[in-house]
């Protein structure tokens, strides 16, 4: 039995639908991120979940109960807000034990449960502050252990790290990560940053105007995307026009490469993509063991020329034409090393492989949103 | 049983109201029943006695449908269509000039480097504490027919168009500015930073940039001018003489000749300018709002010695009118016999010689100014809240949103003559509450109402939308953090409000003079009676005590809130 399932939410703004037949399932004690771009309906799908704004049609099911209608106080969950929300003219004390005192708690063991929430989130001299008197980074960890405070069954966070710079963002993600491992709670994390999704979901949940793209894991949303959004959204993405020459196999300028099967029918127009780092440069001196003897014998390769290199820190960036390419351009990721091996520079024309398990076509005309 | 378990056949689709209900939670039930008390009371208390007064301008006096025939008889009597140009007139004048004077007096304030503007700006607040009626009394002392500087007026009379408009400006003065200051002080550096480097001289910089920049507040403060002075009834009343205006031809058909239906069809017309101004001044503030980006720079004003002089001039003389006014009214209470005897007495302060309400009136005030307040704020608050941070029932909340900005659009006259008419009908429930102090103080707190909510509802977005949610997922029900969380930080707004309550609650007279009784004389309305029947002197005493109870009130409330503000309000310092 799903922890949470969501059957067929729509919500309505008067006309406008901000989701359109969502269903989704969440399992017990995993970490789920919606992610998506601004307005594309995950916080409205959060607030539903939580009965703070309620759908306008749908179901929703917590332990296999119905909770569709049901008031936010009749629910199980605990929320952290963008803006953390924090009482300003209470402690941070009396913050995270704001849920406690009303659970007709005895005094003493609000106390101790405080304390012991403060520690968890490493705050344990904190408490008589005042919320204005702490960092951005203090203040989320407050919000997080009032929410954690009542141990709900679920924990709802809306992009909880957006206010935070970048650096205490990405300390606060691992943080955050793990004490949800340590207390095994259900999680359901909003998000329009793919590097937080990635990092810290078990499952995430791809959105775009108001239905869900994909739901999958971090590898499998990177390595296999449904759908060209998807592969724009999460990750750089090649777009190159195509057409579908069979059903493993795509038609770019004048060569047939082999390619993932995309269930298009044969002669469909559509879009090739592929990502920058999955792209092959065979050059002289790139013989590696058990490679083809003759970069002729290479399979899903043409010949392209260097036009531009970028140096990235830890990568070259290079921008590529010529050959199948009829015009378009295509970006590569190449390694230092790759670079050091084979003297790659701009204007060499060197063998370019597009393998054929990282290759895809989608149906679509236009490029998509940039990523 | 799982959730796959469940029926799919049920598709889900869009609850019905009755649904909806069923589903309400405790608290659901708890806003709904505090906003639909809301709204009925502010229908109670002003939709269905706006109603009555409708109702019964088309009707004789003894109660018959009789169309528009009282709307005919007004318009046939040139006496007092005569009166809607003089009001016009009168409102229109004193709005230019009010205006004039107050952007200058705010432009020495907020733009120029002139000393003392901190005092400026205090004094220029005087004519608040007192009732409109103290100026005209003033300026009869000043320049009437025993004034001590009526040569000033080169055989004009005061008693007329010359008295009600220097009055108005006084007594509106405070107002005008406020809007004043507050459109010069909300401007960008950078603007003019800009005009600057494009070389442009500081008249096309004035024309160009200040005027604009500072043009809606300008609008909103020549609106709000031009409203108080036409619906205003003390000054007119106390040294328009001849010179009949609107707002006294109401009180003289309905007090002087009892003509009801008449009364009515005055309140009415009188209503047309003053829901005009509204409806200008709405959509101005709307426009208002999009023009400051976030990131403007503030301006500072660099000195500049003739212009700060100027200013500084200026400043000192309408000052100087100010002072002057209330003090020709505090003196003229101190002395014997104006002005032939100017030995100083308190004899004039013994108001149970005069009057036979005599001192009491002065008490009825402060109890009426003190439940204004308390209640007042109670009902504000909670309204605000209920519209700012409700959940649910949105049509309700804006519909009682709606009606709280009414308020502003009525004149303190025609709310209170709608009051006789809907109160007084022995058939109405409610009227159990007339003639009683309770009527008085629902009464004065509808009259000032949307200034209060506008005022306490901008203080409630300022905090954080979220409380709400995190209250609910805690478990705790919204009036405990309302009562934990929002009434604290809002603390200042409340006392706020407060005082501005107390202060109009003790200064008003248009709308409580048609329903006070005998046993709840106001004082304010004892200073119109003993002026009336010529005790002057008397009625400048009064005046000056309800400016000493509002002077007494707002340094009693700085000491407190300053106090408190000590030791509760830790949390605001960055400190901690
Ligand atoms: N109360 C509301 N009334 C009308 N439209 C709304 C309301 N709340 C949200 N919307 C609309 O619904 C859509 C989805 O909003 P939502 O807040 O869920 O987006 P989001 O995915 O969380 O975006 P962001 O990343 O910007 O937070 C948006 O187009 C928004 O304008
Ligand atoms: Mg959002």
């Amino acid at each position: 039995m799903p922890f949470l399932e969501i059957v067929e939410i729509t919500k309505k703004f008067g006309e406008f639908t901000a989701l359109d037949k969502v269903s989704l399932q969440v399992h017990e004690g995993e970490l789920v991120c919606f992610l998506g771009p601004s307005g594309c309906g995950k916080t409205t799908l959060l607030r539903a979940i939580a009965g703070l704004d309620i759908q306008t049609s749908g179901h929703i099911f917590q332990r296999g109960k119905e909770i569709s209608n049901l008031p936010p106080t009749e629910r199980d969950f605990g929320i952290v807000f963008q803006s953390y929300a924090l009482f300003p003219n209470l402690t941070v004390e009396k913050n995270v034990g704001y849920g406690l005192v009303s659970n007709k708690m005895g005094r003493k063991a609000v106390g101790e449960r405080v304390a012991e929430l403060l520690d968890m989130v490493g705050l344990p001299d904190s408490g008589s502050k005042y919320p204005a008197a702490l960092s951005g980074g203090q203040q989320q960890r407050v919000a997080l252990a009032r929410a954690l405070a009542t141990s709900p069954g679920m924990l709802l966070l809306d992009e909880p790290l957006s206010a935070l710079d970048a650096k205490v963002r990405v300390r606060l993600r691992h943080e955050i990560k793990e004490l949800q491992r340590q207390l095994g709670v259900t999680t359901v994390m909003v998000t329009h940053d793919q590097e937080e999704a990635l990092s810290m979901a078990d499952r995430i949940v791809v959105m775009n105007d108001g239905v869900i793209e994909q739901v999958g894991t971090p590898t499998e949303i990177y390595r296999e995307p449904d759908s060209l959004f998807v592969a724009n959204f999460v990750g750089e993405m090649n777009q190159l026009s195509g057409v579908a020459a069979g059903p493993h196999t795509v038609q770019l300028g004048t060569a047939t490469l082999s390619s993932q099967s995309h269930g298009l029918e044969t002669g469909t127009k559509g879009i090739v993509s592929i990502r920058p780092e999955d792209v092959i440069p065979h050059g002289p001196g790139a013989r590696s063991p058990g490679a083809p003897d003759e970069l002729s014998d290479i399979q899903n390769a043409f010949d392209g020329t260097i036009q531009e290199m970028e140096f990235l820190g830890s990568y070259w960036r290079a921008r590529i034409t010529g050959g199948l390419l009829d015009g378009d351009s295509l970006i590569a990721d190449f390694s230092m090393n790759a670079v050091r091996r084979m003297s790659l520079a701009e204007g060499k024309t060197i063998k370019i492989e597009l393998p054929s398990d990282r290759l895809r076509l989608f149906l679509g005309d236009d490029k998509g949103p940039e990523a | 049983m799982t959730a796959l378990d469940q029926p799919r056949s049920l598709i889900p689709g869009p609850l019905s109201t009755l649904q909806r209900i069923r589903n309400l939670g405790t608290e659901s039930w708890i806003m709904l029943a505090g906003i639909v008390s809301l709204c009925a009371a502010l229908l109670a208390l002003l939709v269905m006695p706006l109603y009555s007064l409708l109702s019964k301008a088309v009707e004789d006096d003894k109660g018959a449908f009789v169309g528009l025939a009282n709307f005919q008889e007004y318009f046939s009597s040139a006496g007092l269509v005569q009166s809607i140009g003089n009001s016009l007139t009168i409102a229109g004048l004193t709005m230019v000039i009010a205006c004039v004077l107050a952007f200058i007096f705010a432009y020495g304030i907020t733009r120029s480097c002139m000393p003392f503007k901190r005092t400026f700006r205090a004094l220029a607040t005087i004519p608040i504490l007192a009732p409109s009626l103290l100026p005209a009394i003033s300026l009869i002392y000043l320049l009437g027919n025993q004034g001590m500087i009526k040569g000033l007026l080169f055989g004009e009379t005061i008693y007329g168009p010359i008295g009600i408009m220097i009055g108005m400006i006084f007594y509106i003065f405070p107002h005008v500015l406020m809007i004043m200051v507050t459109a010069l002080s909300t401007t960008d550096a950078r603007l003019y930073e800009a005009a600057e480097v494009l070389g442009a001289g500081p008249v096309r910089i004035f024309f160009t940039v200040t005027i604009p920049g500072a043009i809606y507040g300008i609008v909103s403060a020549a609106v709000i001018a031009f409203t108080l002075t036409i619906t205003d009834f003390g000054v007119p009343k106390v040294i328009g003489g001849q010179y009949n205006v609107l707002a006294t031809d109401i009180y003289k058909q309905v007090i002087g000749q009892q003509n009801f239906s008449m009364g009515a069809v005055v309140g009415l017309v009188l209503l047309l300018p003053a829901m005009f101004s509204f409806v200008i001044d709405r959509h101005v503030k709307k426009k208002q709002v999009a023009l400051l980006s976030a990131r403007a720079v503030p301006y500072h004003p660099k000195p500049h010695k003739v212009r700060d002089r100027a200013l500084l001039a200026f400043c000192v003389l309408m000052s100087l009118f100010l002072i002057g006014i209330l003090g020709t009214a505090a003196f003229a209470s101190l002395v014997t016999f104006w002005p032939y005897d100017l030995s100083l007495t308190l004899a004039h302060y013994d108001f149970d010689a005069v009057d036979p309400n005599g001192w009491s009136s002065f008490y009825n005030s402060l109890k009426m100014a003190s439940f204004t307040a308390v209640v007042g704020v109670v009902v504000i608050f909670l309204g605000a809240y209920f519209v700012e941070k409700g959940r649910g029932f949105g049509r309700l909340r804006s519909g009682f949103h709606m009606l709280a900005m009414l308020p502003m659009a009525v004149p303190g006259l025609v709310l209170g003559l709608a009051y006789i008419f809907f109160f007084s009908r022995p058939e109405n429930p409610l009227s159990v509450m007339y003639s009683t102090m309770t009527i008085l103080v629902l009464c004065t707190i509808v009259h000032f109402y949307t200034v209060s909510h506008l005022t306490m509802l901008t203080a409630l977005k300022q905090i954080d939308k979220e409380f709400e949610s995190v209250s609910a997922s805690l478990k705790v029900p919204f009036y405990k953090t309302m009562l934990r969380v929002h009434v604290p930080i809002c603390l200042p707004t409340i006392s706020e409000v407060m005082m501005y309550l107390f202060v109009n609650a003790m200064t008003t007279v248009s709308a409580v003079v048609f329903i006070y009784s005998p046993d709840t004389k106001l004082a304010a309305i004892s200073v119109l009676n003993m002026d009336d029947v010529g005790d002057t002197a008397e009625a400048s005493a009064m005046a000056m005590i309800i400016v000493l109870t509002s002077v007494t009130a707002k340094l009693l409330h700085g000491l407190i809130m300053k106090s408190f503000t000590a030791r509760h309000s830790a949390w605001r310092q960055r400190t901690g």
